[in-house]
């Protein structure tokens, strides 16, 4: 049941083949493009910010299919028949965040090596983005899945999305970039941990969230 | 799971929708092969008591007590739009270890649409095909909340026709529609009948 489940969604959500199509991922590379042009060609000044541009952008990816994340699947009764067939929210919610780390953190990293070319972030602050990266997507995958169940029932969601993005995103944050501006590999420990802590807490909080749904 | 026989019993049960009592003091049980009509308004609460009977709300008050696996049939058919219909159903018949799933789509009269995106579909193709769904699961206990509205008076003669196969081979159906139905030694209630009596709820 989890397998097939999970193979259903990852139908739904991964570029390309998906509704969402490669949205994330071109609108990360974007940012890295337009970003040089935005602040000028200095170069010091981009080896300083260019890091951090690339973990904001990243975040952003995540949290742009927001909308059609867990919203849709309600309106659609897809919880409920789960639920009827003895699946616990929890379950349907930690297969959820599978698919949706796997539909964008992977190619975002792939992504990550034209985008860091782009802002000129070479050698060993290269390898601490991408290692970064590749411990926090899953927790900024975690942040996506908790917003978007939170606020799936809700008229006015897209608003306080915002909201609530920023207190969950800024200890991730903090430490990701913080890696980078210190070129301190130690940091991307805190990175891992905070991202285990994000995953081990999203398919109980958004289980909770889609059971709390269905009452109103 | 099949040594005892199936149940659905409701006692004392009363539900709200936001602040408002829809209905108090509901008991009833259903024991293998019965079908059971909900009649009522709109608004008057079919859908609140399926939704609780199927143990996806909570009641305000009293209990839900069933044994049998359970099955639900409401608008939402939980068929993804974006597929065409023969998938989308598939990933259902699959989760359930449906069988005899060509012959499910052939009794429906769905083998001419497995090929259309299930957005595309019309109201009644859409209800036919969330039968489809309900017959691959092959559970004991039916809840079928508005199963006639959209169809035709030959799929609504199927849906009756299904409803008395599944009660004959003693299956349990409560079914909440305003439409009448006609089922052998159907039992059936008015949800108003226990609306609270003017009381300020």
């Amino acid at each position: 049941m989890i397998a097939a489940l999970l193979k259903r969604d990852l139908a739904q959500f991964f570029p390309f083949t998906g509704s969402g199509a490669a949205l994330p991922v071109v609108f990360f590379v974007a940012v890295a493009m337009l970003f040089p042009f935005a602040v000028g060609p200095d170069a010091n000044l981009m080896l300083k910010t260019g890091g951090g541009v690339v973990w904001i952008a990243a975040l952003l990816a995540a949290v742009l299919p927001l909308e059609r994340l867990v919203a849709r699947d309600i309106e659609l009764g897809f919880f409920d028949q789960l639920k009827l067939r003895g699946m616990a929210e929890e379950a349907m919610m930690a297969v959820r965040l599978i698919a949706h780390w796997l539909s964008f953190g992977p190619p975002l990293l792939l992504a990550t090596f034209p985008a860091a070319a782009l802002l000129k972030i070479e050698g060993a602050t290269f390898d601490i983005l991408l290692l970064g990266l590749l411990a926090g997507t899953p927790g900024l995958a975690a942040i996506g899945l908790m917003i978007a169940a939170l606020t799936a029932s809700l008229r006015a969601g897209a608003a306080l999305s915002g909201l609530l993005l920023i207190p969950l995103a800024l200890p991730i944050l903090i430490f990701g970039a913080g890696a980078l501006a210190r070129s301190d590999a130690a940091t991307l420990g805190f990175v891992a941990a905070i991202s285990l802590a994000l995953v081990a807490i999203a398919p109980f909080a958004a289980g909770a969230a889609i059971r709390a749904a269905r009452e109103n | 799971m099949q040594a005892s026989p199936p149940f659905l019993a409701a006692d004392n049960l009363a539900c709200r929708r936001g602040e408002r009592l829809l209905f108090r003091r509901l008991s009833f049980r259903l024991e293998a092969g019965a079908a059971c009509h909900v009649t009522g308004a709109n608004g008057a609460g079919k859908t609140t008591l399926i939704r609780a009977l199927a143990g996806l709300t909570t009641p305000f008050a009293g209990e839900v007590r069933r044994e049998g696996s359970l099955a639900l049939l409401e608008e939402r058919t939980g068929l993804d739009p974006d597929l065409p219909l023969g998938r989308a159903l598939a990933f259902w018949f699959g989760l359930d270890g449906a069988a005899e799933s060509a012959a499910i789509m052939a009794r429906l009269r769905l083998d001419a649409l497995a090929e259309v995106p299930v957005r595309y579909l019309s109201t009644g193709q859409r209800k036919r095909a969330a039968l489809a769904r309900l017959l691959g699961q092959r559970a004991q206990v039916w809840l079928l909340d508005e199963p006639l509205s959209g169809l035709d008076t030959a799929s609504q003669g199927l849906v009756t026709d299904l409803v008395r196969k599944h009660c004959a081979g003693g299956g349990i159906a409560l079914i909440a529609s305003h439409q009448p139905l006609d089922v052998d030694s159907m039992t059936s209630f008015a949800i108003e009948d226990f609306a609270p009596a003017g009381e300020d709820a």
